[in-house]
């Protein structure tokens, strides 16, 4: 045999060692956490008006008699003062942000909803959120009449340009402002270091600091600190109650001891439940006034500031303790060395724990942003594995554990991922590939190698940026630094649409763009291109100019107060959050559509304006009678007004047979973007960068810039329904394409290729990309296939992916979830960036995932 | 040049990683059960697939030999095919295909070299199979020759229905055959395959001793080749080798050829030789019969 063989020289990180198998559920769930879980899955989301009749009536009192950052501030301290406190029997780490698991609160400072959205919310099949009807009139009485005029959402709608708003509701973007704040609001590791006395304290030496003389911004500073102190208070007091309500829950059991007998099983148990509570009283006193001493106390500290953040205001992307097995691990390290803890009871914590986060449904979306994002889940993302703040594998026993338990618990929330970077052990990716082929939609997969380098390049320093990760779908940010702000989608395609009929929106008929021309005078196929890259200039300004307003509004009428004390350097700054007030200050944009449009022009390159040239030979198939570029021209606006034929009028040539054949030929006959295919491929590329292009660099008002994301949750399929036809034999109103990912159906050469096409892009030049890929799971039975899956994770991120996620899920599952919605109760499926429960999502979006390209071959 | 009927990128189950196979047509084995027997004939042939099929009659149209028409079943052939590709090209579709497409040996390097990443990090590499590869042993050792040339690993899959001679060259060229092992009594082989067996059992017994790495893949067919004795045959040979195969491979019996017959025109199993899918319970027997002779089978491939 020849020497020469062997291709394949692994990485030297790489140990290969798949022998290594994390340890096996040993026992699963335990009884507590068991019942726990049950509670969380049986509770129906409700909604609750306590936050909104404590916020209104404060409000009525105080509004105008003091600055508005110390009115959020007071006004947090009210709802901590008198909100309902919740202590579920079994729980360890406790907290809730309504009166009961389930329960939301409602922002009516941000979007006051009228009786009938609440109606609606209640009885919509989708995703509903019950309110009884004494509340609603009770909301009628006390709480709309006040907020008429006020809300963020009218300030932002009585604003805006007829052109916004005209193009606002045809779908060529979308505004996530007008029923949340802004958000992401990923934490680091800093609030285990340090309590909120110890951030009092600093917050007392900076306003002693503060130069009166010479600095003009120091008495809004000295305001926005003194807010900030009253924000400490207010969480502190939170926790105190809870403290006060655990202490007289262990008293009542007591007493009820008192009159059982010694050995009554019942008094055993109290006295177990005793002990937990006082345990859970002292906690409380403790976090988050001062730094947690144990993993109980760490993981109750996150939990009273992940719920002052999401009772302040409403933000997107709920809220995120970021690489939680980082800051729990000295904690666990510590636990086990002194003998207060072990694996089990770690575990036991951690389960606790992520029912917390499934006992939260996001806030109730109405209209347009219902579609956007139409689902219960909130978007907190946890990041396991990955590197630390020095580049080094960061991987430890809690992030075995988590996967654990998510494995064990599936439940909606929260979102976990798992972070691949060269140096992350392949047995810990391994084991998260075991967990993704459960089939529950978690972990997906993220790679430091070029998050960090999107972070640099939006001129975070590296260490900074190591401390960073992914949070919401797929959104990179420097954690506990950063404010990066989504503001809503960009529809790619129907731009493409309202080019093709010079400004016009088909689906309306106003005019909604440039008068770019006519496309049948164009001769080039740069022309096009030339007159898409104009509208898309022109949307994207029109969008970064409202941006800039509404981030001005939140700065005025909504500061965060309390998320200010845990983002650096909001506190040196005296800033918040809101104004600047974070170290990093990001405006995103996120646009999607990318696989559909590159399909657009490359038929329209190869089919319309490339034949008879030198290179492009004949014009063939359904083309061939077509002489001239706008004769093919014509036939393809024809075709989309007529939705290929399936609406054009009795003898039309596209009806019927006619149409039928010139989709199906532009659908097998053309490049089309997640083969591996240059052709398609340079499209994409193209397209991105003069994204990236465009949004980039703009200056928003918090001393940030404006940049690119990529992402679409579930709004590639409201974008869809707004379009018509599309050149790629897309029909009208069907679903675009979502994230990064090919359009469905586009990609027929199997994942290899949707990566190689994937990794021309540079994906540093965005805040994430998304790719989602679909195995059944008969493709993963066996070891060897999940390492093959390891290898596929590891190729991409070679090429420089950011996010690549699996929904592990058969056809025959799917159609007999849609038949049978009862007995798939807990059947999660991957979406975009998140799972959902496969009987939460519109049939369309069912449809969708039953027609994504499966991978046949595995 | 030997022609291509195939290039599947991402095949995972072709030999180790992720690899990517190509499928080089001619075989000189007639297997009743033919997962592929589009790659049978040595030339081009026509592949229609009907539930692909608009109807559009652009293939009738455009058919030089006046060879097609359609019907209620879809497209006819009216037995005068030459192969000639313009139905194919015409096709909307891509009801109607032409299997077996000549590639320079640049044209697939490029192809492969695609993979580069992929096969790296998954130690993966080619596989070449077919039809039977060691038809075109010359082009074989050509493409052999490059792809080692690249450092790519090279497996072979193959039926080693060849020379001694040629099965000594090309072991020198590649690092791994699958070779399939139909049958051990050879008047049986010939009644399933067309082909007696000794030339093949003695080619393995060949790379056998020159320690050569390969890998032996088994279709478990009910009704052709589970029963006791041949499964024990089977095993007992594999296991008194020199150097034994490295995995051994039962590959439960499917029946898509059936499909594949359709879109030929021609007929799947046309004697009606009952062949099924083994039961779980004689999957785990067969299995127990080659692991207890210390051989490492898996089901599946």
């Amino acid at each position: 045999m020849s020497e020469a063989k062997k291709v394949a020289s692994r990485a030297p990180h790489s140990k290969m060692n798949y022998a290594l198998q994390y340890p096996e559920n040993e026992g699963g769930m335990n009884e507590r956490v068991k019942r726990l879980h049950q509670q969380s899955i049986d509770t129906p989301a409700t909604l609750t008006i306590e936050r909104a009749l404590i916020e209104t009536a404060f409000y009525k009192e105080f509004y105008g008699k003091m600055p508005n950052c110390i009115l959020r501030a007071r006004n947090f301290y009210e709802i901590c003062k008198k909100k309902t406190i919740y202590i579920g029997d079994d729980e360890l780490i406790v907290g809730e942000r309504g009166p009961v698991p389930k329960a939301v609160p409602t922002f009516p400072e941000l979007t006051c909803h009228t009786v009938e959205d609440l109606h609606t919310l209640n009885d919509r099949e989708m995703q509903p959120y019950l309110i009884s009807d004494e509340d609603i009139a009770t909301y009628e009485r006390e709480v709309i009449p006040y907020w008429e005029g006020r809300t963020q959402r009218e300030r932002i709608f009585n604003h805006v340009s007829k052109e916004w708003e005209e193009a606002y509701h045809a779908g060529v973007f979308t505004e996530f402002m007008e029923q949340r704040a802004g958000g992401h609001t990923a934490m680091d590791g800093k609030m285990y270091q340090r309590g909120l006395l110890d951030c009092k304290k600093m917050i007392e030496d900076n306003i002693a600091a503060l130069d009166y003389i010479n600095d003009p911004e120091a008495t809004d500073k000295q305001q926005e600190l003194e807010a900030m102190a009253i924000s400490c208070d207010a969480a502190i007091l939170f926790a105190e109650r809870h403290a006060e309500l655990a202490e007289k829950k262990a008293e009542e059991l007591g007493a009820r001891n008192e009159e059982l007998g010694i050995d009554s099983e019942e008094r055993k148990a109290n006295e177990q439940r005793i002990s937990e509570l006082r345990k859970i009283a002292d906690v409380c006193r403790w976090v988050p006034a001062h730094a947690p001493r144990d993993m109980q106390e760490a993981i109750q500290m996150y939990w009273f500031v992940h719920l002052g953040t999401v009772t302040e205001l409403n933000g997107w992307d709920c809220m995120n303790p970021g690489h939680i097995d980082q800051h729990l691990y000295p904690f666990y390290k510590k636990g086990l060395e002194d003998g207060t803890l072990t694996r089990d009871k770690a575990k036991e914590l951690i389960s606790c724990f992520w029912i917390k986060f499934n006992n939260q449904p996001a806030p109730p979306k109405v209209g347009v942003t219902a579609l956007e994002s139409g689902t219960y889940n909130d978007f907190t993302n946890i990041n396991i594995g990955g590197i630390d703040k020095y580049g080094n594998d960061a991987t430890n026993e809690i992030s075995y554990i988590i996967l654990e338990v998510q494995e064990e618990l599936h439940e909606l929330q929260p979102g976990l991922s798992i972070h691949v970077s060269k140096v992350t052990p392949d047995d810990f990716v391994l084991a998260g590939a075991r967990v993704i082929r459960q089939g529950h939609g978690y972990p997906s997969c993220f790679n430091p190698d070029t998050y960090t380098k999107e972070l640099v390049r939006q001129g975070k320093t590296q260490e900074d940026a190591n401390e960073g990760g992914t949070s919401g779908c797929i959104e990179v940010g420097a954690f506990g630094k950063e404010a990066y702000i989504l503001t809503g989608y960009l529809n790619t395609p129907k731009i493409l649409e309202i080019t093709l009929n010079n400004g016009i929106d088909p689906m309306s008929g106003k005019k909604l763009g440039l008068e770019t021309g006519d496309p049948r005078t164009f001769t080039s196929y740069e022309q096009l291109y030339d007159a898409w890259h104009k509208q898309m200039v022109y949307f994207v300004n029109m969008k970064l100019a409202v941006n800039n307003y509404i981030e001005r509004m939140f700065s005025l009428y909504a500061p965060a107060t309390f998320l200010s004390l845990f983002i650096d350097d909001c506190i040196a700054r005296g800033r918040d959050y809101y104004s600047g007030g974070a170290r990093y200050n990001t405006t995103y944009i996120q646009c999607t559509g990318l696989g559909t449009i590159t399909d657009c022009f490359s038929t329209m390159k190869k089919h319309v304006f490339s034949p008879l040239t030198p290179e492009g030979g004949m014009p063939s198939g359904p083309f061939a009678g077509c002489k001239t570029v706008g004769e093919r021209m014509d036939l393809i606006l024809e075709a989309l007004k007529y939705n290929w034929g399936e609406s054009a009028p009795e003898g039309h040539p596209l009806q019927g047979m006619g149409g039928l054949k010139l989709r199906q030929f532009i659908m097998n006959r053309t490049p089309f973007f997640g083969n591996d295919d240059d052709y398609a491929d340079a499209i994409a590329v193209k397209v991105y960068d003069d994204l990236v292009e465009a949004i980039e660099g703009h200056p928003n008002t918090r001393g940030g810039t404006t940049q690119l994301n990529m992402l679409s949750t579930t709004c590639h399929n409201y974008f869809g329904s707004v379009c018509g036809a599309s050149c790629n034999g897309r029909l009208a109103h069907f679903a675009i394409s979502d994230g990064t990912s090919p359009a469905h159906g586009a990609d027929t050469q199997g994942p290899t290729s949707v990566i190689k096409s994937l990794g021309k892009l540079d994906q540093t030049k965005s805040g994430g990309t998304l790719l989602n890929v679909r195995f059944v799971p008969s493709l993963l039975k066996r070891e060897e296939d999940l390492k093959k899956l390891v290898a596929l994770i590891r190729a991409y991120f070679n090429m420089g992916g950011h996010h690549i996620q699996f929904n592990i899920v058969d056809t025959q599952t799917l159609l007999d979830a849609q038949q049978s919605p009862d007995e798939y109760k807990d059947l999660l499926v991957r979406v975009a960036g998140y799972s959902d429960y496969f009987n939460d999502m519109t049939e369309q979006l069912q449809n969708e995932i039953i027609a994504r390209t499966e991978n046949e071959d595995f | 040049m030997a022609l291509i009927f195939d290039i599947k990128r991402f095949a995972i189950n072709d030999g180790p990683g992720i690899r990517t196979t190509l499928f080089m047509k001619g075989c000189p084995l007639h297997c009743i059960w033919c997962h592929n027997p589009e790659g049978i004939p040595a030339t081009p042939v026509k592949l229609y697939t009907k539930k692909k099929c608009i109807g559009c009659k652009s293939c009738v149209d455009v058919c030089p030999q006046k060879n097609l028409s359609l019907t209620a079943d879809g497209i006819q052939d009216l037995g005068n095919c030459t192969s000639c590709g313009k139905c194919a090209d015409e096709c909307p579709t891509l009801a109607m295909q032409i299997a077996g497409k000549e590639y320079q040996l640049s044209e697939l390097m490029d192809i492969v070299e695609k993979e580069r990443q992929v096969m790296e990090e998954s130690n993966g590499g080619v596989t070449i199979c077919g039809g039977e590869p060691f038809m075109h042993t010359d082009y074989l050792c050509e493409l052999l020759d490059e792809l080692g040339a690249r450092n790519i690993h090279r497996t072979v899959d193959t039926t080693l229905f060849t020379s001694a001679e040629n099965a000594q060259k090309v072991a020198g060229k590649c690092d791994l055959f699958l070779v399939d092992l139909k049958h051990m009594n050879s008047d049986k082989h010939h009644e399933y395959t067309g082909v007696r067996n000794e030339q093949i059992l003695s080619n393995i017994q060949l790379i056998s001793e020159m320690k050569h790495p390969f890998w032996i893949r088994i279709p478990l067919i009910s009704g052709i080749n589970t029963d006791e004795e041949n499964l024990k045959a089977s095993a007992d040979f594999l296991a008194s080798l020199p150097t034994p195969p490295e995995v051994v491979n039962l590959l439960v019996y499917h029946d898509i050829g059936k499909g594949k017959h359709d879109r030929l025109g021609t007929t799947y199993n046309p004697e009606d030789i009952p062949m099924s899918p083994p039961s779980e319970g004689e999957q785990q027997h067969a299995l127990e019969i080659f692991i207890s002779r210390g051989l490492n089978t898996k089901i599946g491939g």
